[in-house]
């Protein structure tokens, strides 16, 4: 199992730390170098919009401390970025000039957020949110900030609103779609979700465009197509882009994001794979091929990819899901979403509970829950365990009900 | 600083100082405990943290919390009388000495 150069991952992110964190857990006794080119240890994302951050040693969103590294031998290169990579002579190359052979080479780079392409977008107090450094310069800007304008309602936005809200300010979210989140969850939804943010107090424009932020020097209002808002803050979040420009650059197939077997293997180079928001994928409940954003795609590529290195065969298998926190919704989904025939929604047991329960003809795939974590877990279970679910089997039921009931009958759901 | 041990399935025990105010889950992740998984990073999100915890401890722990609970029914490993989530277990002073059994399965 060990070899001379070992495995080099790319990238020291949450899929990252998967892949090493599997590969020593799985007894893999080669190198492993992790390349991560930003200043802190690996750390998780979710909580970055989720509350206000202003302490640099209080966040404690690492996800393990660095004596986890040591102690499994990995060498952790932060501050360290990965500039190019030499497919034929199977070397990385680093900023600085240094190359370092690889056996087994792992992208895990990520994804950066779209840039907002607006004049202005440069001034002092607009800010990205996606990195750490992000999260605290925002944390910052709130403790004083008295109108924060966000741009974009996907979660990301959604989420740090709520922050934002919480601690004061007059809030309002820009989005250009007509709608909250409007790929992202069913229409019921997004409907349900825009009325819980208007009730909290943040202000929703949709169908609303950005055309330039202003200020000297500094923000001081966004020029929106229905008027301008007086702005001290402004948080955009429209979107992010794989990272995949590496691969690109020694040509690997890519195509918004790198292209990957069911194994994450690169397609063109059987030493590559590649994991998380920089891969795209094939996937058992998808028609075609997929790049996803979540914690759970980026954990268990991470975890296939450092178990086959070590020796192990499954191909990738894992039902997605997703969890966003806004303010007091948590809002969960279990399943892919896309290609449905059928949402149907239902009251859950408790006012500020529901399910909207997606099918696929008459088969359920997804399942997107409000402030119910057991409806979706028990959602989880059943996909995970393909038990088909119709949608008459729901009629009058849960999906709690009918795993509850099959674990009754000995059968594990 | 409360001392908490940890019984992996595979029969070997790991000791760990956790830190009095934080959650179990953190003590495990924080030790690289294996079998924790806490995907969800302490959300009551996931269920990956979940774990027995000792018969002579269950009282001083207490009761799972409503959410939790119902989340209890639908973990990979059995549930049993025992079962928390880990990230929802405070940790104090009072439970210096805490014994909890770390299941086979999390995902
Ligand atoms: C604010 C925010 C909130 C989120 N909330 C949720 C949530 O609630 N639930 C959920 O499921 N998901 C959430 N996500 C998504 C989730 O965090 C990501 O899907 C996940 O972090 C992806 O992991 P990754 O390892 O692929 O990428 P990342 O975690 O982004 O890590 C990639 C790392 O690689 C580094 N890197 C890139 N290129 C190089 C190079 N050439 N050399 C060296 N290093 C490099 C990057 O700097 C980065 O540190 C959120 C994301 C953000 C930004
Ligand atoms: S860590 Fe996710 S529920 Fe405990």
């Amino acid at each position: 199992m060990t070899s001379a150069a070992g495995v080099v991952v790319v990238g020291g992110g949450q899929a990252g730390y998967s892949v090493v964190s599997a590969l020593r857990g799985a007894g893999y006794d080669g190198p492993v170098t992790v390349f991560a080119d930003e200043r802190h240890l690996p750390y998780q994302r979710p909580p970055l919009s989720k509350q206000a951050h202003t302490e640099p040693d209080g966040t404690r969103v690492e996800l393990v401390p660095e004596s986890f590294y040591r102690e499994r031998a990995i060498g952790l290169r932060l501050g360290e970025r990965v500039t190019a990579l030499d497919t034929a002579a199977r070397t990385v190359v680093t900023g600085t000039g240094t190359r370092v052979p690889y056996d087994h080479l792992v992208l895990a780079t990520g994804a950066r957020n779209r840039r907002l392409p607006v004049p202005g977008a440069g001034l002092d107090g607009v800010h990205a949110l996606r990195s750490l450094d992000d999260a605290l310069a925002i944390g910052r800007a709130l403790t004083t900030a008295r109108d924060v304008v966000v741009v974009g309602g996907g979660f990301i936005g959604l989420e740090l609103a709520q922050v934002a809200v919480a601690g004061g300010a007059r809030v309002t979210v820009l989005e250009l779609a007509g709608r909250l989140l409007s790929r992202a969850v069913s229409p019921q939804l997004q409907e349900h979700l825009r009325q819980r943010h208007e009730h909290s107090g943040v202000r929703i424009l949709t169908g609303t465009g950005v055309r330039a932020v202003e200020g000297a020097g500094r923000v001081e209002r966004v020029v929106t197509d229905r008027g301008v808002l007086p702005a001290d803050l402004v948080v955009y979040g429209i979107g992010a882009a794989p990272r995949d420009e590496l691969a690109r650059d020694a040509g690997l197939a890519v195509d918004d994001g790198v292209i990957v077997d069911e194994h994450l293997r690169s397609v063109t180079d059987p030493r590559i794979s590649a994991v998380g928001d920089c891969a795209r994928h094939p996937h058992p409940h998808a028609a075609g091929l997929v790049r996803l954003e979540s914690v759970q795609n980026a954990t268990d590529q991470g975890a296939l990819v450092g178990r086959r290195i070590a020796g192990s065969a499954a191909p990738y298998r894992s039902l997605p899901w997703f969890w966003s926190d806004q303010g007091a919704v948590k809002l969960q989904i279990a399943g892919l979403r896309t290609d449905t025939d059928e949402v149907r929604v239902v009251p859950g047991d408790s006012p500020d509970r529901l399910a909207a329960y997606a099918f696929r003809g008459d088969r359920l795939v997804a399942a997107e829950t409000l402030n119910w974590p057991a409806e979706h877990l028990a959602a989880r279970r059943l996909l995970e365990r393909q038990v088909p679910v119709s949608a008459g089997d729901l009629t009058g039921s849960t999906l709690g009900a009918l795993a509850r009931a099959r674990r009754g009958a000995g059968v594990r759901a | 600083m409360p001392i908490v041990i940890f019984q992996l399935p595979d029969g070997t025990e790991r000791k760990v100082t956790a830190e009095s105010g934080t959650a179990l889950m953190q003590a495990a992740v924080s030790n690289g405990v294996d079998g924790i998984v806490a995907e969800c990073g302490g959300n009551a999100s996931c269920a990956t943290c979940h774990v027995y915890v000792d018969e002579q401890h269950t009282a001083l722990v207490g009761p799972p919390n409503g959410v939790e609970e119902e989340m209890l029914d639908f973990t990979a490993a059995e549930r049993r009388a025992t079962s928390r989530l880990s990230c929802q277990v405070r940790l104090s002073d009072a439970l210096d000495g805490l014994v909890v059994h770390v299941p086979e399965e999390q995902v």
